[in-house]
């Protein structure tokens, strides 16, 4: 992949770019970089997630400012930030919300992916290191989500590190270690907040990796097929960055109106009760966002075979591209593998639903079932559907499948 | 580039693995106290024991005390519940324990129990579930008036503190 390159104009730049060559470096990696012409919105998530995540690192830094981590000032710091602090109120929602706004973009940017079958051969480690962004980011989501100190707080860092305690033999060693004590208590906030401030930094390595990772082979496109001449392409700005731009917009609005008008409605009324350690509230659920997983972990029932079964669910991910047989990546052009990805859709938005119920009766067996299927997908769907599926031809470039009405 | 044959080890491969091996074993003393920080400190290891007075709790009652950050189930058992807790065959339970062995001999009617579930560490809520024992809401585990797991995820009993009757109505937890 190459564009044209940056030849500096002044004697002042031409010195400057001898000894180093950033401008150059940003004119054909990010202004000038070519990009397929045929990338529709679902290309936008990869932006408007490199804005969310310096977003939540922005309202964060300052939120510290203000924050105590400690557990006896920890909730009437947040209360002290909500009700004294200038614009606290504000830039609390939008750290929270904002949270939840990053996990719908991921989902869609993951979906995208297994759509177009953007992971498979050349952009494997571009994939792991997408995988690897997520779980740091479930990390951060977690450790941040534990420091206002309210009775969900308490309780989720609680059930989480207790996840630890399935280890055989040395789990409650670890689970001790973790804490600092014997119980979730003051050490464990402290260093969940330390380690709170510095995994978004940690995301950001890993960010910049896998936007080098994805400047390799160059972007994927909807119709998956390869940039075979200049024709295919088009420079990123200003085609990707107005298109780009327009997207993240749309998503600033729907992101608005949850600070504005809803800023509550993702979260939970008992984290507003200070952490009681003598009392679990009767229902606790976690985030939205880690619902399917909640569900999965809870639909087995045996300790650690739950607990294997919750991060083996995270960990099929890195073997998606070669668990895909298919040659073929975009599902375009992929019939049968079209529909099983919508099936696993809804299988993930159910697992979703049923996390968020009470672990008794039907709802266990349904999430049982969606548990087999998610990982029936993974480990036999789409190993055979190479080997069974029939695509359809591929159009022979992406300027062809740009110009050239599809059949329907 | 002189050609050396690499079959015979030289002094100097002996060197690269002696420098090597000693740069780890730097490293991993060097590391040692940045992992063991984490571990409980001593303020936190010198609250490890409680004393709690037995007498007023009426019979039938439970009452939660912390200890150690952790709640503790204090249950004065009815001759009827104890009659239950023992009826049962002991080796027919997920976790194999008579519940003799979860009390102290003379003090039978005292059921003290660690209150956190053995599944994910929530509390459980006392006179509840299905054996009437307790039932924890998190994922659904039920346990019996011995505080043994009967059903649901957990993998084992209620724990029992180490502890011991100072007195008839007075017990050092710890």
């Amino acid at each position: 992949m190459s564009g044209q390159t940056y030849r500096p104009q002044s004697r002042f730049m031409k010195w400057f770019e001898a000894r180093l060559p950033i401008v150059g470096f940003v004119y054909s990696d990010f202004l000038n970089y070519p990009t397929p012409r045929n990338l529709n919105y679902w290309w936008a998530y990869g932006g408007i997630l490199t804005f969310m995540l310096v977003a939540q690192i922005v309202t964060g830094v300052v939120l510290a400012m203000h924050y105590t981590p400690t557990a006896t000032a920890a909730f009437d710091s947040v209360e002290h930030i909500m009700r004294d602090v200038n614009y606290g109120w504000l830039l609390r929602y939008l750290h929270a919300n904002g949270g939840s706004m990053f996990f719908l973009a991921v989902y869609i940017h993951m979906f995208r992916g297994l759509y177009y079958g953007s992971y498979k051969d050349p952009r494997e480690v571009l994939w792991i290191l997408g995988v690897i962004i997520y779980l740091l980011m479930m990390a951060t989501a977690f450790m941040g989500y534990v420091l206002p100190w309210g009775q969900m707080s308490f309780w989720a860092a609680t059930v989480i590190t207790n996840l630890f305690t399935a280890i055989p033999l040395v789990g409650k060693s670890i689970t001790q270690w973790l804490w600092g004590g014997y119980a979730v208590d003051n050490p464990t906030l402290v260093r969940f907040f330390s380690l709170h401030y510095l995994l978004p930094f940690m995301i950001f390595g890993v960010v910049i990796l896998h936007i080098w990772a994805l400047h390799v082979p160059g972007n994927n496109n909807p119709a998956g097929i390869d940039v075979k001449s200049d024709k295919d392409t088009l420079p990123f700005h200003p085609y990707m960055t107005v298109k780009d731009n327009f997207a993240l917009v749309c998503f600033l609005i729907l992101f608005a109106w949850l600070v504005f008008y809803i800023p509550n409605y993702l979260g939970h009324s008992d984290n507003y009760i200070p952490a009681n350690p003598l009392q679990t509230p009767p229902h606790i659920v976690p985030e939205w966002y880690l619902l399917p997983f909640y569900a999965i972990l809870r639909a087995i029932p045996h300790k650690l075979l739950g607990v294997i079964a919750l991060f083996a669910s995270i960990g099929v991910l890195v073997f998606v591209p070669w668990l895909d047989t298919s040659k073929v990546r975009s599902a375009r052009f992929r019939p049968l593998y079209k529909q099983f990805f919508w099936i696993l859709v809804i299988c993930c938005i159910g697992l979703g639903y049923l996390g968020s119920k009470p672990p008794e009766g039907g709802y266990v067996i349904a999430a049982r079932i969606l548990t087999a299927y998610y990982f029936f997908h993974f480990l036999v769907i789409l190993p055979l559907l190479g080997y069974v599926e029939k695509p359809r031809p591929l159009p022979a470039s992406i300027t062809e499948a740009v110009l050239k009405p599809r059949k329907a | 580039m002189a050609t050396t044959s690499m079959a015979e080890p030289t002094r100097r491969d002996f060197l690269y693995i002696a420098t090597a091996t000693m740069g780890a074993v730097g490293a991993a003393a060097t590391v040692w106290p940045l992992i063991s920080q984490m571990n409980p400190d001593a303020s936190v290891l010198a609250l490890a024991s409680s004393e709690v007075n037995l007498a007023p709790i009426e019979e039938g009652q439970i009452i939660t005390i912390k200890w150690r950050g952790k709640p503790v189930f204090i249950f004065h058992r009815t001759k009827k519940t104890i009659d239950e807790a023992r009826a049962v065959k002991s080796g027919d339970l997920p976790d194999p324990q008579p519940d003799e062995a979860r009390v102290k001999k003379g003090h039978d009617q005292w059921l003290v129990l660690v209150g956190v579930c053995t599944h994910l560490g929530c509390v459980p809520l006392g006179h509840q579930g299905d054996y009437n024992g307790w039932f924890c809401p998190c994922h659904g585990s039920h346990y019996d008036s011995s505080g043994r797991i009967r059903k649901g995820p957990a993998p084992t009993n209620l724990e029992v503190p180490p502890y011991e009757f100072v007195s008839d109505t007075m017990i050092r937890i710890g």
